[in-house]
């Protein structure tokens, strides 16, 4: 079962979005983060909803998977609202109960902040459903690379998260292999309280950490012996290339900012219109 | 001499807080295109001999040149890494990405290759350790005479001119030995690469057009694989064992049995023991 695991949620199926250049994709997922920050109204949220929708489908992932991501931080999403509820300040009174004081202005921004969250986290999870770790951290090596200049180890920091990710699943092995040697001399990783089961992991962690340190002086002097000396004057196998996909993807992204603007625009002066005339 | 390529001169290394020295008054010389097995039990040097020959260590006294550069010379460091590539023992602390292609990459990207020279190399690398199959699998997935292979590839990229093995294959289990000796035998034979086979394997050794036995950081024997192991007394003081035929062969000769010297493997002992059935008919 541990030969499988899939790293980080990437949604390996070859689609338009999983073809995007990663450095594209972390761009416009910011973008859309900024714009989700611009809605103002319930029509905005629908607006940047059927744009997600939209790209899950372009990028053959189950919207259900979003909806997953979402749920996993359910917690944090109550609390939001929660908080956002009860401790705003607002003057037009909803209900007031005891200490507790719900104002209309507290329950919109309540209501704005948790969808906001939602659709933040739809937004990365998309990007990370579409881009293989390696990718991702391809492009954010290229994305901080012009930040070298002012020594920001952007080459190191890409070589060791893919150094992490190979070394992931052998880790994981190997605390497989250490806790059934463990089990098989009679410890026990299941009975007893927390601290019971924390205390009882040590004798899985302190072998995993010894090999760990001893991989990484191996790995040091295997990737010495064959020339590695940082990231200068290096070429790489793996090219990144903007296409025209790119320049279309990023186009959709600019529509959908553009729209929202609009519609922040349009909505209350159109309201104010239709006010006016019924008036 | 025109066809050594690494010249090892009276060569002496210690470890950083070590009280004795891990080699001491070393000599060897490795010729253009031979397979040369070294030798010894734990602790004899060996590994640290392997790392004095492409520069990850540097010896405190005496000189190692490879294809006539000075270890010592910080100016020629990847010129000497590049022509002379090292294999490990584990197999998973070697490989440094997450796709097999890529990790064979791993040494072009560092030499600065072009792209499309870097991609037609690491598909003849792939071909030539028979893993172009596996190009795109993940390093994990590969069993460790797979991943060894896939090491070798990554050397083989680099177009070395001495292929260094430190005791590649003590992690494997025997058809992983098997497979990846052969593959190293093959490179060896087709394309000329130079090998320095450090292990403790007497099996592997006798392999070898010569043999290097070490022994308490100093050189203990120095010749053919037969004549090496036809030592039996001596190789026995040093704590190796002679091959299980070599052995067999002097018992049975000692039991009155008329085997010649040198046989090393169970296909000579066979015809050895045939021929001598034949005659007693």
């Amino acid at each position: 079962m541990m030969k499988n695991i899939t790293l980080g949620q990437y949604y390996p199926v070859d689609s338009w979005v999983h073809r995007l250049d990663p450095r594209t994709k972390i761009l416009l997922t910011i973008a859309m983060i900024v714009a989700v920050f611009m809605v103002h109204s319930l029509v905005g949220y629908a607006i940047v909803l059927g744009f997600i929708y939209l790209s899950a489908r372009m990028s053959k992932i189950p919207f259900r998977m979003l909806v997953k991501g979402v749920k996993a931080l359910r917690f944090i999403l109550i609390l939001t609202f929660l908080m956002n509820l009860f401790f705003s300040s607002g003057e037009t009174l909803l209900v007031e109960w005891g200490v507790i004081r719900i104002t209309q202005e507290g329950l919109s921004q309540a209501i704005h902040y948790s969808l906001r969250l939602v659709f933040l986290v739809m937004g990365t999870s998309l990007m990370t459903l579409t881009t293989s770790p390696i990718a991702l951290s391809d492009g954010i090596e290229l994305l901080l690379s012009p930040l070298k200049k002012i020594h920001f180890p952007a080459h190191e920091l890409a070589m060791m998260m893919s150094i992490a990710l190979r070394f992931i699943p052998t880790l994981m092995e190997e605390a497989d292999k250490i806790m059934k040697a463990q089990m098989a001399r009679g410890a026990d990783f299941e009975s007893g309280n927390l601290l019971a089961r924390a205390k009882a992991m040590v004798p899985l962690l302190v072998p995993l950490f010894v090999s760990a340190f001893r991989r990484a002086g191996d790995l040091a002097m295997a990737m010495e012996s064959r020339c590695y000396h940082g990231g200068e004057n290096r070429t790489r196998l793996r090219v990144l290339r903007i296409t025209r996909n790119d320049w279309i993807a990023a186009a959709c992204v600019a529509a959908l900012i553009a729209l929202i603007v609009l519609e922040g625009w349009a909505v209350p002066v159109v309201t104010a219109a239709v006010k006016g005339l019924i008036a | 001499m025109n066809d050594t390529i690494i010249s090892v001169k009276d060569v002496s290394f210690t470890y950083e807080d070590a009280a004795e020295p891990a080699l001491s008054g070393v000599s060897v010389d490795v010729r253009r295109g031979e397979f040369l097995a070294v030798l010894g039990h734990n602790g004899s040097g060996k590994s640290t001999l392997a790392k004095l020959l492409n520069a990850l260590y540097v010896p405190t006294e005496g000189r190692v040149t490879v294809c006539g550069l000075d270890t010592q010379d910080d100016e020629h460091l990847w010129d000497i890494r590049q022509q002379a590539g090292m294999i490990f023992q584990n197999p998973d602390n070697q490989i440094v990405a997450t796709v097999v292609r890529e990790d064979v990459a791993f040494g072009l990207e560092n030499l600065a290759v072009p792209h499309d020279e870097m991609v037609r190399r690491i598909d003849e690398a792939l071909a030539a350790v028979r893993m172009t199959d596996f190009a795109e699998s993940a390093p994990h997935m590969l069993s460790g005479g797979q991943k060894q292979r896939v090491a070798i590839a990554g050397i083989l990229a680099m177009q070395p001119s001495v292929i260094i093995a430190d005791e590649a294959t003590a992690m494997l289990d025997p058809s992983g030995r098997k497979e990846v000796l052969s593959t190293i035998r093959r490179l060896n034979r087709e394309k000329g690469i130079t090998v320095v086979w450090i292990t403790h394997y007497m099996e592997e050794a006798a392999q070898a057009d010569r043999v290097v036995v070490m022994n308490h950081g100093q050189v203990a024997l120095t010749g053919k694989p037969r004549e090496v192991f036809e030592q039996v007394e001596t190789l026995r003081e040093l704590h190796l064992d002679v091959p299980h035929m070599t052995d067999l062969a002097q018992d049975l000769r000692r039991d009155g049995m008329p085997l010649p010297e040198g046989i090393l493997t169970v296909e000579e002992m066979a015809e050895e023991v045939c021929k001598l059935l034949c005659r007693s008919k």
